[in-house]
């Protein structure tokens, strides 16, 4: 048997979060585990790791996968509510997908949190408010806009610093006021 | 055979590198000139045997030759013939013999044309043009041989992403190929000026059609990608700021700011330190998007981890490269001044700004591509993407559009800025006409939309405001080249703001006869039925289409499901008109008779890649003109040796 990809083991954590009960970062540490069990050439502590990938397995035979979400492909009646949903939907990335939001992906975990997306904002949330509660649920990595914060404040600061840098080089190509 | 053969050549190849590297550096160091002659000859035979190499790996994909393992890998018999040949470059180790077969032609180019650099200067620049050619070379043969056998031979192939099967990207990657390896030779000119520290005029008319020939490249490349993008992956999306993307748009800002730079540094002989320096940074762009797409690190931080021997590789080379040109930039620097400094309002002002904000966008780029990964690196998931980009990427492309405008309207060395005002005039009553007439329907979508727009109509104006009140017959072709070009900017980029600020999106689920309206189009659903290609099967729906009281017209987007590798693309269905596009996309069905639509009116998008092509065009004129006029100077030169 070929063991799931490390990929498909993360998306199957954050797609089931009641597989590994608790927040997020408890099953970002559950999906190291899994994933330092599962490295190639590592002595396997085998009872424990067949358990967490047979359940893994199983979870992915569930139809719940199948199921289709309402409001994946079904536009909001309100058109601000819909262009708000949209909006926030193309800052959204999808888990499982290489580097797509959940806006432009056909995974049906990005159909899910579509649906989920829109049922909030129709609910009267504000999309920030969605946001929030989507990266409380899955951490900042769902975020394309990367909330300002310990990790991220050089990131926004770099623009200004190159700003300040190069304005400083360009200084030096003009000539003197006499 | 053809696989050992393809095989011999490459290894032949990379000994012409090495001899290539020796007999260069003996004439330059050593100055010894009978070795000189044997250069250019030996840089001619490393870019026929590469060529050669490539010829033979296309030639095992269209016999589909199973035996060798990257053909089982990725290519199927009952694939059509453009696509098998396209399968050759489809996968890793085939991108990377691209990769080194333009790297070998650019330098037999530089050896075959090049006639106006300084003969040392010269035979530095193709001994640094082997010296990146070895490192790559080694990559091939011990890290990614394209020509591995395998036993025994599998009955048939596995195939190529369907996603892949697009005669767009057929094509789209040896364009964007050459265009980033091509600026090899901007590096490599760099590093030889380095050597000789022979950085003037001269140098800069040199230098710069190669410059403008990889960017032309670079140009149309990163056009039809992101057309590719938009019609294939059926969302209706043109750039996604994804990794890949900035891989080959950082080269491209790079190559931009170096243009314009190198054209300082021919017309006014300042900003050479600052060109060589782009020259270095451009190329090294180049590395860095190879090695964020080809290590794998991209895919997953984990994937690089698992099999680090590629990525280790190219890391590796990337850090001796980019190191040696830098080290060498900082031993050299202080003996070549940077030369002219400028007044503040002159033509070459505006073009240092210019370069300051392009610098400052490919800075912005760069951090926001490579920070999740430094990020990961410390244990913190995060991602960076549109909204990011958008926000701070957005204000400094916008502030650069105006000295776009200003810069073609200003004199060489010195202006005034009343003068600069008065010729500002209709540029700017564009803008204002623009503003008045917007503003009641693109309010709602955003500042920044409104603000391109507004300044787009600008830029038009200007930039076809240098051609005014001159014999067009008389005007020079690069200086066509540049009004082309920067109105290529003003359309794409009203093009952009246009599909942001205006698009209309109706998502639905039609039965058989029953009708949606989006935008301006009213839909209906006429059918459901099979279709068989090649090697796929498809859903399509046909819709009937009609605009008010036009005549009705059939889009029939399809579902598609291909059998080796197993996998469903959706092809779009596409209408395009003179003021937008029609896009319409079939998904699933809903299990009761009604099939899901996806559909999209998206005014004047078409602009986005009309510009880009405008932009592509440009260059090639001004490309032609520098050709022409590069000829009659060296004829010149030759009349007065005579006389």
């Amino acid at each position: 048997m070929s063991l799931p990809r490390s990929a498909t083991l993360r998306s199957a954590l954050i797609r089931h979060p009641g597989l590994v009960p608790g927040s997020a970062k408890r099953q970002a540490t559950a999906y190291e585990i899994v994933r330092q069990a599962l490295r190639p050439g590592r002595p396997r502590h085998k009872a424990g790791v067949t358990v967490v990938v047979l359940a893994l397995l199983a979870s992915f035979a569930t139809p719940a996968m199948a199921q289709q979400a309402p409001l994946a492909d079904t536009q909001l009646s309100d058109p601000a509510q819909e262009a708000q949903a949209k909006a926030l939907m193309e800052t959204i990335r999808c888990v499982e997908c290489q580097g797509q939001a959940i806006s432009d992906s056909n995974a049906d975990i990005a159909a899910n949190m579509r649906s989920l997306i829109r049922e909030r904002i129709k609910a009267g949330e504000s999309p920030e408010q969605v946001r929030a509660w989507l990266i409380q649920r899955y951490g900042d990595y769902i975020s394309y806009d990367p909330p300002l914060g310990g990790a991220t404040w050089p990131l926004w600061a770099a623009p200004f610093v190159l700003l300040v840098i190069g304005i400083a080089i360009a200084r030096s190509s003009f000539r003197r006021k006499r | 055979m053809i696989a050992e053969g393809g095989l011999a050549a490459l290894w032949l190849a990379a000994v012409m590198a090495v001899l290539q590297l020796v007999l260069a550096s003996s004439a330059v160091i050593g100055g010894r000139d009978e070795m000189a002659r044997a250069v250019r000859p030996v840089a001619i035979a490393q870019g026929l045997l590469t060529a050669l190499a490539m010829l033979c790996l296309i030639l095992v994909f269209v016999q589909s030759d199973m035996s060798v393992l990257l053909v089982a890998e990725n290519s199927h018999s009952l694939k059509p013939m453009i696509y098998k040949i396209a399968g050759a470059w489809g996968n890793h180790e085939g991108s990377m013999l691209l990769w080194v077969t333009i790297l070998g032609l650019a330098g037999a180019a530089v050896a075959i044309f090049e006639r106006r650099l300084d003969q040392r200067t010269l035979n530095a620049t193709i001994g640094a043009q082997a010296l990146i050619a070895m490192g790559f070379y080694a990559f091939l043969l011990f890290a990614s041989n394209p020509f591995a056998r395998l036993f025994p031979s599998p009955p048939d192939g596995n195939g190529l992403n369907p996603l892949l099967q697009d005669p767009g990207l057929a094509f789209h990657p040896p364009t964007l190929y050459v265009g980033y390896v091509g600026i090899s030779v901007a590096f490599s000119f760099a590093v030889g000026a380095l050597v000789t520290r022979d950085v003037g005029t001269a140098f800069a008319r040199a230098m710069r059609p190669w410059v403008l020939g990889a960017w032309i490249f670079l140009t149309i490349g990163i056009t039809a990608g992101s057309y590719w993008a938009y019609y294939e992956l059926g969302w209706g999306g043109w750039w996604f700021w994804d990794p890949v993307e900035n891989a080959s748009l950082m080269p491209w800002l790079a190559a931009t700011a170096l243009l314009h730079s190198v054209s300082v540094l021919a017309t006014r002989d300042g900003l050479r330190a600052w060109t060589i320096m782009l020259a270095v940074v451009a190329f090294s762009m180049s590395m860095i998007g190879t090695f964020l797409v080809r290590s794998g690190i991209l895919t997953s931080v984990h994937a690089f981890a698992v099999d680090p021997k590629r990525g280790a590789f190219l890391l590796a080379l990337l850090a001796i490269y980019i190191g040696g040109a830098l080290t060498l930039f900082a031993a050299r620097i202080g003996t070549v001044r940077q030369g002219n400094t400028f007044a503040v309002v002159s033509r070459e002002g505006a073009l240092v700004v210019n370069n300051l904000l392009l610098s400052v966008i490919l800075g912005i780029v760069l951090i926001g591509t490579l920070y999740p990964l430094a990020a990961a690196g410390w244990g913190v998931q995060l991602s960076v993407g549109k909204p990011f980009f958008d926000k701070t990427v957005g204000p400094v492309a916008l502030a650069l559009v105006v000295f776009i405008a200003i810069g073609p309207l200003l004199r060489w060395r010195r202006d005034e800025t009343q003068a600069l005002l008065k010729r500002m005039t209709w540029p700017v009553a564009a803008s204002c006409a623009a503003l008045i007439v917007l503003v009641p329907f693109a309010w709602g979508a955003g500042i920044l939309p409104l603000a391109a727009l507004v300044l787009a109509a600008g830029l038009a104006v200007a930039s076809v405001a240098p051609l005014w009140g001159r014999n067009l017959r008389r005007t020079p072709l690069f200086t066509w080249g540049m009004a082309v070009a920067h109105l290529g900017v003003a359309v794409s980029l009203a093009g952009m703001a246009s599909d942001s600020a205006f698009t209309k999106e109706t998502l639905a689920v039609l039965r058989q006869g029953e009708t949606r309206a989006v935008g301006p189009y009213l839909v209906t659903m006429t059918g459901i039925r099979p279709v068989v290609g090649p090697n796929w099967s498809a859903v399509a729906a046909d819709l009937s289409i009609r605009r008010g009281e036009g005549a009705p017209f059939i889009l029939s987007p399809e579902s598609r499901f291909f059998a080796s590798p197993p996998t469903s693309t959706s092809e779009s269905a596409i209408a395009t008109r003179l003021d937008g596009q029609l896009y319409t996309v079939l998904g699933q069905p809903d299990g009761k008779g009604g099939w899901q639509v996806r559909l999209w009116w998206k005014p004047f998008v078409t602009l986005i890649w009309l510009g880009g092509g405008l932009i592509g065009l440009g260059g090639a004129l001004s490309f032609i003109g520098r050709i022409r006029r590069r000829k009659r100077a060296v004829y010149d030169e030759y009349e007065e040796a005579v006389a």
